[in-house]
């Protein structure tokens, strides 16, 4: 019997979101097994080292449990869920080569617009392959590599080698074993020491397919004195069955290098977002995380940054908002690791109709980590008395000279400022949008402008079930 | 204009807690009122009922506003039939610049598209008239303001939504001299012969520089005796004692 969780199926319209396209796949692969993970493995063409890989987390994957803490996950069935599925097309090179039905599904998500209007490279997933990948001839030049994971583990084995697996290992947790055992698509990003992206590179995942998993990786290297700045998207139309990611990203960020890595995550309600990321930061680099999670049924998201040398610099800001049935179990770890090493948190959450959304934070500041600073903050807000909302601080502090501060706040959205706002001619969804707009709006700022936008149409969305 | 027939009221969080009792009051494009009363009488309850504020459940009794019953219409349409309160004391919405505030409020209220440069041009004069910093706009909505800049923003509101009715609960309450005179100023400002101005207040010197028609004492949540400025004058020099003396039912 199939999963079924109805009850959290969207009822509003989610306009752009639902759009599915209905061009069938050319290859699909239920459940999870060796021979499908040597299948997998073989339909890529991928050499021993990479099986090898597969199967090892396989074994993994099969002995170890889910994490004693957290959301109740146990309903996910992985012989229910569709593993692989192949769209019917290729990696195009042009949006024109794309076929129709599911170009349009990018068409509204604006992706090949912003593309000419302001990003130097874009990588488009559908369900568990790349379907487009493109970037500007100035940044090949410049000796920017951007491309498809599956095509790095061709095309560039050695830097692929190199990486692949070192930020996150496969022993992590149960979810990243099942991850390294079914991994498809996503993107490869190397940026060679001294080039400056002045646009941004852009990765959409989009998953179509009811019923199926996605499991792309994501490895970025900015090598010494280089610059970066990615966007990571995700989306999927609703459907009544369960659908997972479990995708993982790995980033590297070398001396005096500077990534900013931001996501805007609008997974439909019936996604397990169960993703791994995590960064290396070199002397002097900066990592900057930009996250707005919206959808899915289930998160669990923990984004780790290890500062590993002097003066490396870690900026967390993250929004999450969780609606009926969501339970966005999220936060951030860091582990100061070297002398002058600082980190700053900005989160905030708000929850509605029910909506958990739990903020975990773990800081481990090491003896050798000594003049480091960290700067955390935590917001919430409660649209009403049904939802949930707290943070879980984990501090591991070796050394005494270090500056540590840590604010948190939690409150219900304000009846006065609503009867204020109404006594200003708005309804009240316009006034609870307005205000929640306003808690939003430190974060909205630190993303790309298309996501900020993106983001109040998210809110609007949620509050009024319509796009306004 | 405004039409206020035996009201009774409750608080919406206490059943027993009885505000307003049997509260009569009518006024008239043009004029000018006040209410004075001891704290508690149920002055603020009176402007918030009629703008019907969740938190006060009327119990029997009606208002009307210019023929039509606004008892239980949402605080929203009776802002926009143009029934405006200053508050007491003024929310702060983070995040939101006075700008954005008073351009989506007042598209909210009046319901008309005005073109920003015009709106722009509106507001930038009459902050002007009130003595307030421009660079309040770029600022979020009443966060770091002080106590006076928070009560001569629902006056620069006042003046850029052009309500007919106008009510004012306390306004002058913590403000100095030279706030006050400038709420005065703003109140002069917007009166004519065909709006209307409610004053709830303590203290008589908000009432210096303005053309007060009738004052009225609200004390236990009805009103016991109206007069003119020298029923105000009265209470200045005398306080409540006389009514309260009446009224010891409760």
């Amino acid at each position: 019997m199939k999963t079924n969780i109805n009850e959290y199926e969207d009822k509003e319209t989610r306009n752009i979101y639902n759009i599915k396209s209905t061009l069938e796949s050319s290859k699909k692969i239920l459940g999870l097994s060796e021979e499908i993970v040597r299948n997998i493995s073989k339909e890529k063409n991928e050499p021993d080292w990479v099986l090898n890989i597969r199967l090892k987390a396989l074994d993994l994957y099969n002995k170890m449990e889910d994490p004693d803490w957290g959301p109740d996950i146990s309903y996910l069935n992985i012989d229910e869920l569709l593993t692989y599925v192949k769209p019917s097309t290729g990696e195009n090179r042009s949006w024109e080569d794309v076929p129709d039905d599911i170009k349009e599904v990018f068409d509204k998500l604006g992706i090949p617009e912003d593309e000419k209007k302001n990003l130097a490279g874009v990588g488009a997933q559908f369900d568990s392959e790349m379907i487009y990948h493109n970037l500007t001839e100035k940044m090949k030049e410049l000796g920017v590599i951007y491309t498809n994971f599956d095509v790095a583990i061709q095309e560039y084995p050695e830097l692929v080698k190199e990486y692949f697996t070192k930020a996150v290992p496969l022993t992590d947790h149960k979810y990243i074993a099942l991850h390294y055992a079914l991994f498809s698509g996503g993107s490869f990003v190397y940026i060679p020491a001294g080039v400056k992206l002045d646009q941004p590179l852009q990765s959409y995942f989009r998953l179509n397919e009811k019923g199926a998993g996605q499991f792309e990786h994501t490895l970025i290297i900015v090598e010494d004195s280089a610059s970066l700045e990615f966007i990571e998207g995700c989306s999927a139309p609703g459907y009544n069955e369960l659908n997972l990611h479990a995708g993982c990203v790995e980033l590297f960020v070398k001396k005096n290098a500077y990534l900013r890595f931001s996501t805007i995550e609008n997974w439909s309600k019936n996604m397990l977002n169960l993703n791994t990321k995590k960064c290396y930061v070199e002397e002097n680099g900066t990592i900057e995380w930009i996250m707005g999670s919206f959808g899915s049924k289930v998160s669990m998201l923990y984004p780790l940054s290890v500062l590993n040398g002097r003066n490396a610099k870690c900026e967390f800001t993250n929004i999450s908002f969780a609606g009926k049935g969501q339970n966005l179990d999220t936060g951030f770890k860091v582990i100061h690791n070297a002398p002058n090493t600082k980190t700053v948190v900005n989160a905030k959450s708000i929850s509605k109709d029910g909506g958990i959304c739990l903020f975990r934070s773990y800081s481990w500041v090491k003896n050798n980590a000594k003049n480091s600073k960290l700067a955390l903050s935590c917001e919430s807000l409660m649209m009403d008395s049904e939802s949930r909302s707290d943070t879980i601080p984990v501090n591991n502090i070796e050394t005494s000279d270090c500056v540590f501060s840590h604010e948190a706040s939690i409150g219900k959205i304000s009846e006065r400022a609503i009867f204020y706002l109404m006594s200003r001619g708005m309804s009240e969804v316009e006034a609870k949008a307005l205000i929640v707009r306003g808690f939003a709006e430190p974060i909205a700022k630190a993303f790309p402008v298309e996501y900020a936008v993106e983001m109040n149409r998210l809110i609007n969305l949620e509050l009024e079930g319509s796009i306004g | 204009m405004l039409k206020i027939n035996n009201l009774y009221t409750i608080a919406e969080d206490d059943h027993d807690k009885k505000i307003l009792n049997g509260l009569d009051l009518e006024i008239n494009p043009g004029e000018v009122h006040v209410i004075m009363g001891p704290n508690g009488s149920g002055k603020s309850t009176l402007a918030n009922t009629i703008l019907n504020n969740p938190r006060y459940i009327v119990t029997e009794g009606n208002i009307e506003f210019e023929g039509q019953d606004i008892t239980n219409m949402r605080t929203n349409e009776i802002a926009k039939l143009g029934i405006f309160m200053s508050f007491q004391t003024p929310e702060e919405i983070p995040g939101i610049t006075l700008a954005h505030f008073l351009k989506s409020t007042k598209k909210s209220i009046t319901g008309e598209k005005q073109s920003i440069v015009e709106l722009s041009k509106e507001i930038s004069e009459n902050m002007n008239k009130l003595d307030m910093n421009k660079s309040y706009l770029n600022r979020d909505f009443n966060v770091g303001f002080s106590g006076g800049e928070k009560k001569k923003n629902e006056i620069l509101q006042m003046l850029t939504y052009n309500p007919k009715l106008v009510m004012l609960d306390e306004t002058d309450s913590g403000l100095d001299v030279d706030a006050i005179k400038t709420v005065v100023k703003g109140i002069n400002l917007y009166k004519n012969d065909s709006n209307a101005v409610l004053i709830i207040t303590h203290s008589t010197k908000i009432l210096d520089g303005l053309n007060v028609d009738k004052v009225h004492v609200l004390v236990n949540g009805k009103i016991v005796e109206s007069g003119d400025m020298s029923l105000a004058n009265y209470i200045d020099q005398n306080g409540y004692k006389k009514y309260l003396g009446e009224n010891h039912e409760n």
